[in-house]
């Protein structure tokens, strides 16, 4: 009894789809809109995270050493950084490296270049660079090292300079931006995934609206509510099913006409490759999306008219 | 009290539409099993709201309408889809499923019913060649013309084998012949012992029944004559 009622169902939902050819037809371009816009959701949030993590690597803080200071010092310090938890990176540039390095960057000023060999020796302290696990964590890594935690053996201090209290202002935007943005982000996603859903949700309770004469006749023949819902809410999946492969499909090409736009605007990122590599991930999003709001809709617009 | 014997009963029954037309008055009358009863009366005397009363697609103002001693408006969903299930009805504007065959129109009926695959493929054809209309079976409504339609939903009405058929002016569209013939499929069905409910406001199906007809005026029983004849 079950499954001939649910074939039944089954059988009738196809009918209806492929019956009511136009209202199906501009049922699923609808449907396609609002899965259009839970792909370009689902891209948009991937956008984000890959600037944001690319934003959070640009920000370190640079501890510049006295010329004075004893490598052994200054691995000390190294390993009691790494220790801690906010630290999630620190590298070591010795005296000579810095000094390679600065004439690589000034290779193009002979009057530096001459200074420095007046000079007779190097001028430029060693460095730490460290990077922190989160943007906010660097003003306890500043405090750790000004308390007292980069001392040389006879207790005098050896940090020449932290760069962190130069940068703080910067930086303190920058973490502010970071967590707006996510926030922005977040509550863009979720407004325009309501206004997409409520368009779906209209559309097909307005093909519902249409056959309400329908559905009371039903109820006089003495049809049961479920088998008068289930063939609607069937459509209501294939919409979602059918909107949901042919977003899909045409992600391909829009996303690949996007794709080297993206890349130049956001460092690394190609929209194209992301599609190809998370396709199965993004395709259960889009579908399962489709097919939930298909047959939420049909369950919701139906109530009303199976009142008699 | 409600005696046995009685199948319906309208039990001072009264209609009041929210726009304050009042289509029925204190209606009382009963109908017993394997009765064949006509209800008459002008044109918005107020016989459609009676029927859509008793299948419960409105609800009375006032008053009780029983079916086998069961108060209709008291049953809850599951009740009344049962309920109407034993009950065929012959609709005035036929409301027939638009996107449907005629196949699939009486199909329907008895797939809500509950019936079998192998029931409703020996029982379709049949009942559509009992109403004349076999070469019909794959048109939609919209290609038939208004007396089809009507023998459609006579088909539909008849194919569950329901305990009452009612059938709201069944013939209107007919021409004689065709009215003759449904008559004759109303009288028969009757005999096999189905009670029929039909208005009607045609004077010659009236007179050669030769029943019981109650009269109707202005939302009122003016008359209920065991043989009667329609008097204007
Ligand atoms: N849904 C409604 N809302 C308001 N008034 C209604 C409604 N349905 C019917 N009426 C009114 O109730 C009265 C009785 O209507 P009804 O359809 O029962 O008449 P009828 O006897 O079937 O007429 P006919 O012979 O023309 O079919 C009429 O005055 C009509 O205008
Ligand atoms: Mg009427």
């Amino acid at each position: 009894m079950f499954w001939m009622k649910l074939k039944r169902i089954i059988r009738t939902g196809f009918f209806n789809f492929w019956r009511d050819g136009t209202v199906s037809l501009a049922s699923v371009l609808v449907m396609m809109v609002t899965l259009m816009v839970v792909g370009l959701i689902s891209f948009s949030g991937a956008i984000l995270d890959i600037t944001l993590l690319e934003l959070r690597n640009k920000i370190d803080i640079n501890v510049t050493f006295v010329t004075s200071a004893k490598e052994e010092d200054i691995l000390n310090v190294r390993h009691a950084l790494e220790s801690l938890t906010e630290v999630s990176l620190v590298t070591y540039v010795s005296r000579d490296e810095a000094l390679t390095a600065f004439k690589e960057r000034h290779s193009s000023d002979q009057s530096i270049l001459s200074a420095l060999d007046e000079l007779g020796e190097n001028p430029l302290g060693a460095v730490l660079n460290i990077k922190a696990r989160d943007p906010s964590q660097y003003a306890s890594v500043a405090e750790f090292l000004e308390g007292g935690n980069a001392l040389s053996s006879d207790g005098i201090t050896i940090v020449d300079r932290i760069n962190y209290f130069e940068n703080k202002a910067a930086i303190d935007k920058l973490t502010h931006i970071i967590a707006s943005a996510d926030r922005m982000g977040f509550a863009l996603t979720i407004f325009l995934a309501i206004i997409s859903v409520l368009i779906a949700f209209n559309t097909i309770r307005l093909t519902i609206y249409i056959a309400r004469d329908e559905i009371s006749v039903m109820r006089l023949v003495g049809a049961s509510t479920t088998y008068i819902q289930g063939p609607f809410v069937v459509v209501g999946i294939i919409y979602g099913i059918t909107a949901g492969f042919l977003t899909l499909l045409l992600l391909l090409p829009l996303t690949y006409w996007l794709g080297s736009t993206t890349e130049s605007f956001f460092i690394g990122f190609n929209i194209f490759s992301y599609y190809l590599r998370h396709f199965l991930e993004i395709a259960l999003i889009i579908v399962a999306s489709g097919v939930f709001i298909g047959a939420i809709s049909s369950l919701l617009a139906i109530r009303k008219y199976l009142k008699v | 009290m409600i005696e046995l014997k009685v199948m319906i009963v309208f039990d001072r029954v009264s209609k009041v539409y929210p726009d304050s037309s009042v289509a029925l008055e204190e209606v009382t009358f009963s109908i017993e099993p394997k009765e064949f009863i006509s209800i008459v009366g002008p044109s918005g005397a107020g016989k459609t709201t009676l029927l859509k009363l008793f299948l419960g697609e409105e609800k009375p103002t006032r008053g009780v309408i029983y079916y086998e001693s069961v108060n209709v408006h008291a049953l809850d969903k599951k009740e009344i889809n049962e309920f109407r299930r034993r009950v065929g009805m012959v609709f005035q504007d036929f409301r027939l499923l638009p996107n449907k065959t005629v196949y699939e129109n009486i199909a329907f009926t008895m797939e809500a019913a509950g019936r079998t695959d192998e029931e409703i493929e020996s029982d379709v054809p049949h009942v559509l060649e009992l109403v004349d209309l076999t070469p019909k079976i794959w048109n939609f409504p919209r290609e038939l013309s208004g007396g089809e339609k009507q023998r459609v939903a006579i088909a539909r009405a008849l194919v569950n084998e329901p305990e009452v058929i009612i059938a709201d002016e069944p013939t209107g569209n007919l021409d004689p012949v065709n009215t003759y013939d449904v008559v004759q499929i109303l009288k028969k069905i009757n005999n096999l012992g189905t009670t029929v409910i039909l208005t009607t406001h045609n004077k010659g199906i009236i007179d050669s029944l030769n029943g019981r007809v109650v009269a109707i005026e202005q939302g009122r029983v003016v008359r209920d004559d065991k043989a009667g004849k329609y008097f204007k």
